[in-house]
């Protein structure tokens, strides 16, 4: 790769390193001199004690100032990073087959999950959980992946979709099967509800409003204790059945109309298929969706909201459907999220989990579908995969997503695939389609 | 107001606080004809369009827009993008406002949202993928094809259209606002930035929509051997009134309309400051 640092600009590098590697050092001088070199503690008797550990302090400032050297001479050494990947025309067309690839071994992974960890209830269960990530993903992918509107309080239908559930279900003892598509339509009626209030606000001010309502939300379900038991949470919620036949050991369970023995496990692997199921349900959607008019002006309206009316695009219903599909997924995964705890609580709902899903979808890449189900099976998959590291697992979490961002920072596959074609669909690059303005 | 004319204009006026852009202008343009709105920078030209299409709402006059059917519509009791769905204006942009991360092709299939809207019935039909909705999707894409073949960009329908060359997207702007079938089409400075062959590649396209479509066309210029060649009417502005309107030839020979643009000498100033008494 052709490096454009001139012999000239490494000549006066010396110098200028040095200076960066001051100032990187000075930083953390003043971050870490009571982060680190100050301890203190609540004495026996309830005094403050504390005590210094400046030998701690001088080592990590003397390890960032000779970081930041060695950074700096890789940057130089390498040239800019990022910018043109120079890999030969047969690799990256083998790459791209092996990319086309991906989604379907994904798939054929995921039918046989249950098959090969059937013994394993823990891989089940972490199944399960990612899978309900990918849900939410996808489903918020809707919200700012496609029409590009930033939306911080997607977990509100999440929980909108457990408590409709929970209540229709252990007041009115309707099934699961009765339930999800109510639970669906009653979180996407909030979906337009917050909607109305918000269709002017852009940007951060959506972000502030959105935020808000997942809050008010998870608050009245809080202090609402006549209908939702307030922090004590709804128990006994009915297990999912399979078309009438319960799950369950008795004789009149699947297990023994079937005449196999019973196993706990049956329900995890019926729970498992049944979250697959909603999953690829979500994603089919979506993927429908976006070849329909209704996704194209989503997609347009992140692009551009003053052409769009130009062409009389209606921009409030526009997103006012958009915020209505994603919650109603949003809905559908909390009455799952519901039926397998058996239990909810405001405590399942609050921003952490919004937070989580904003992450997974823009870690995956805005708008790209395989993306967003990578970037739940890292990011569910990951938290599980450090859990060895104890303590230092959000550290190392943490690293990893800002390694990431650098290596790419329109998320793991940030081009964008046009929804029609005339001769042949290329990719188009992350630099030319925007995220919206919210 | 005349048989043949598709706007017509009367005491338009736009304040923006103390700021009179537009004062009592009154205009009109004629069906299948090009009609020339031209004037120095900030003569008001650019609100004058913001008014027809919707995006100020006046502070007072009134617009009407006749169609071919002879339904007359008040464009100033529209608003957004009702000016583009009920009323049949489109517009292009000073500044292009193409969707830069969609392809050509999707360009013009956004721009046909309404009428696909309404063949998906509603989302529904298409999600089943209903025939009725496959069939109209593919006659929006040949809609799609054909102006992309009139514009020259077939070959590139596939290609992003922030990828474009610049002359392309201001043509690819104008094929796009031509999808949503509009009877009137509003360009804001079409030739801006473009040079001279694909100037005249423009002037060619704008004259074949109005024989072909017979479209009416109001076009803002700078660029006045466009405006000399392609329009059928001038209509000229300055401090946001009108000083001319006329033929292209009248309008050029007229010393307010050159005095516009280029000033006026010092002995006439002097005449004038004389009979105000200054």
């Amino acid at each position: 790769m052709a490096n454009p640092a001139t012999p000239a600009s490494r000549a006066e590098g010396a110098a200028f390193i040095f200076k960066k590697a001051l100032i990187s050092a000075l930083v953390a001088l003043v971050l870490f001199s009571l982060m680190i070199g100050i301890r203190t503690e609540a004495g026996p008797t309830g005094q403050l004690i504390y005590w210094t550990r400046f030998g701690d302090l001088a080592s990590l400032v003397a390890i960032v100032f000779g970081g930041s050297i060695v950074m700096e001479l890789l940057r130089q050494w390498w040239g800019p990073v990022g910018t043109v990947w120079v890999v030969p025309p047969r690799l990256q067309s083998g790459l791209a087959f092996a990319r086309k690839l991906v989604a379907p071994a994904l798939l054929i992974f995921a039918l046989l999950v249950p098959v090969i960890f059937y013994d394993q209830r823990y891989i089940l269960d972490l199944g399960i959980l990612v899978l309900t990530y990918v849900m939410l993903g996808w489903g918020l992918n809707v919200v700012v992946g496609l029409a590009g509107l930033l939306d911080l309080g997607y977990v509100a239908f999440y929980a909108v979709g457990a408590y409709s559930y929970a209540l229709l279900a252990t007041n009115f003892g309707l099934s699961f099967w009765v339930c999800l598509p109510l639970a669906g339509i009653l979180a996407a009626f909030w979906g337009m509800l917050l909607g109305f209030p918000v269709l002017r606000l852009r940007g951060d001010y959506l972000a502030i409003v959105t935020l808000a309502f997942g809050e008010i939300i998870r608050l009245v379900i809080i202090n609402w204790q006549s209908l939702t038991g307030g922090p004590n949470g709804i128990s006994g919620i009915p297990r999912p059945s399979f078309f009438g036949i319960p799950l369950t050991a008795g004789d009149d369970g699947l297990a023994a109309k079937l005449g196999i023995e019973f196993s706990p496990t049956h329900r995890i692997v019926f729970l498992f298929y049944i979250i697959l199921a909603l999953a690829l349900l979500t994603n089919w959607v979506t993927i429908r969706l976006r070849r329909l008019p209704i996704g194209r002006a989503w997609e347009a309206l992140r692009e551009d909201e003053v052409a769009c009316r130009a062409l009389g695009i209606n921009i409030t219903t526009t997103k006012l459907t958009a915020f209505a599909t994603g919650a109603m997924f949003g809905g559908f995964a909390g009455a799952f999220f519901a039926t397998r705890q058996g239990f909810i609580s405001p405590e399942s709902f609050t921003f952490q989990e919004s937070a989580l899903v904003l992450a997974i979808v823009v870690l995956g890449g805005m708008g790209s579908q395989l993306g967003v189900a990578l970037a739940a099976l890292t990011m569910i998959g990951g938290f599980e995969l450090f859990r060895g590291l104890e303590q230092y697992r959000m550290l190392v979490f943490g690293i990893a997503m800002v390694l990431l961002m650098i290596w790419r920072p329109r998320g793991l596959i940030g081009h964008r695939a046009p929804t029609v074609f005339l001769r042949h669909a290329q990719a188009i690059s992350s630099d030319l389609v925007k995220e919206g303005h919210g | 107001m005349s048989s043949d004319g598709i706007l017509s204009v009367d005491g338009l006026t736009m304040r923006f606080g103390g700021i009179v852009a537009v004062n009592d202008l009154s205009f009109a343009a004629e069906r299948r004809k090009i009609t020339a709105l031209i004037g120095p920078n900030g003569a008001g030209k650019t609100t004058v369009f913001n008014c027809i299409t919707g995006f100020y709402k006046p502070t007072s006059g009134t617009m009407r827009l006749s169609h071919d059917n002879g339904a007359e519509i008040r464009l100033e009791r529209l608003n957004d993008f009702r000016i583009s769905k009920q009323a049949k204006v489109a517009r292009t942009f000073q500044n292009i406002r193409l969707f830069p991360g969609m392809t050509a092709l999707e360009n013009l299939m956004v721009a046909q949202h309404n009428a696909l809207m309404r063949a998906s019935g509603l989302t529904f039909l298409g999600l089943i993928g209903a025939p009725s909705w496959r069939a109209a999707e593919k006659a929006a894409i040949d809609l799609a094809k054909f102006w992309l073949d009139r514009i020259g960009l077939l070959d590139r329908a596939d290609d992003a259209a922030g990828n474009l060359p610049y002359g392309d997207q201001r043509r690819l702007e104008i094929a796009r606002a031509m999808c949503t079938e509009p009877a009137l089409l509003c360009l804001d400075e079409p030739a801006a930035g473009l040079n001279a062959r694909e100037s005249g590649a423009l002037s060619d396209l704008l004259l074949s929509i109005r024989a072909g479509q017979g479209t009416s066309i109001l076009l803002i210029e700078h660029d006045m051997s466009v405006v000399m060649e392609i329009s059928d009417r001038v209509v000229v502005m300055d401090y946001g009134v009108k000083i001319a309107e006329g033929s292209p030839e009248d309008v050029r020979d007229d010393p307010k309309v050159i005095a516009a643009y280029l000033g006026v000498e010092d002995e006439e100033v002097a005449k004038v400051e004389q009979e105000l008494g200054l």
